[in-house]
C-alpha cells in the first residue's frame, strides 16, 4: 500500500501523534464517515476502490501543495479503500499548526481537494446483498 | 520503410497505449483496460474517442477527465508509445 491510501482501518491516534510537535498550538482531525441517510435505506457499508498509482500520485501533489500554502502545518492523511462499514472512517486528515487558523484552514483543503481530485470511487453496499455506485462529481484537475 | 522522423513520438507503425479504465466504465465494459495504437502525433483526445466508439461508451459521462501518465491531462496533451492513458468516471472519495 501507498503512503495514502490503505486498505486496512485508519489509526486515527497514530495520526495524530505523526503531526504532534513542540511547536503544534493546535490540531484538527477530520474524519470522512461511512453514514446511512433516509433515501439510502439500508446501506451496511461501502465498498471504496481507486486508481491507486493515480490516487497515490494526486494525493501527494495535494499535500504538496498545501504544505506550500501553509508551510507551517504538519499533515497527515489516509484514505481507505476495501469495504468500509457504516459509521467507520473512510479518510482522515490531522493538520497541526502553531495556530488552529493554518490547522483548520488546511484541513479544509486537504478534504475539498481530495473530494475534487482523487481517482477514488464508491459502490453501496445494502443488508439485502445488493449493491449500487454512488454518482460520483466530475473530476476536477 | 523510410527513416523519415515524424513530428510525434513514437515510432512510423504508430504509438501504443494502454487506455485503463475504473469503477463504472470497468464494470459496463467488462474489462479494465484497452491496448490500442493510435497514429503518431495522437493526443489525449484520440483515446478518448477510442472509447467513445466501444459500445458500452452510453455510460460514458457527458465530458470524461482524462489522465495521461497518472495525471489529468488536457485533450490536446501528446502521447507517446507506452504511455498509461485512464478515462476517468466522476469521482467519489473524501
Amino acid at each position: 500500500m501507498s503512503g495514502w491510501l490503505t486498505d486496512q482501518p485508519i489509526d486515527v491516534a497514530r495520526l495524530v501523534a505523526d503531526v504532534a510537535s513542540a511547536g503544534s498550538g493546535g490540531t484538527v482531525v477530520f474524519l470522512g464517515t461511512v453514514r446511512r441517510s433516509e433515501a439510502d435505506g439500508d446501506v451496511e457499508a461501502i465498498e471504496y476502490s481507486a486508481y491507486q498509482e493515480m490516487a497515490d500520485a494526486e494525493l501527494g501533489r495535494i499535500v504538496a501543495e498545501t504544505r506550500a500554502r501553509w508551510p507551517e502545518v504538519r499533515i497527515a492523511l489516509r484514505h481507505r479503500t476495501g469495504l468500509v462499514p457504516l459509521g467507520e472512517a473512510s479518510v482522515v486528515i490531522a493538520a497541526s499548526a502553531p495556530h488552529r487558523a493554518e490547522a483548520y484552514a488546511a484541513s479544509r483543503f486537504l478534504i475539498e481537494e481530495t473530494k475534487r481530485r482523487a481517482p477514488i470511487w464508491k459502490k453501496e453496499r445494502l443488508a439485502t446483498g445488493a449493491a449500487r455506485w454512488v454518482e460520483g462529481r466530475p473530476a476536477g484537475g | 520503410m523510410s527513416g523519415a522522423p515524424g513530428k510525434g513520438s513514437g515510432s512510423e507503425a504508430g504509438i501504443r497505449v494502454c487506455i485503463r479504465l475504473f469503477a463504472t466504465y470497468a464494470e459496463a465494459a467488462g474489462r479494465d483496460a484497452i491496448e490500442v495504437t493510435l497514429p503518431p502525433g495522437a493526443v489525449a483526445a484520440d483515446a478518448l474517442a477510442v472509447v467513445r466508439a466501444q459500445p458500452w461508451a452510453g455510460r460514458l459521462a457527458p465530458s470524461p477527465a482524462v489522465a495521461v501518465n497518472r495525471r489529468y491531462a488536457k485533450a490536446d496533451a501528446e502521447l507517446r508509445d507506452g504511455d498509461e492513458v485512464a478515462i476517468i468516471p466522476p469521482v467519489a472519495g473524501g
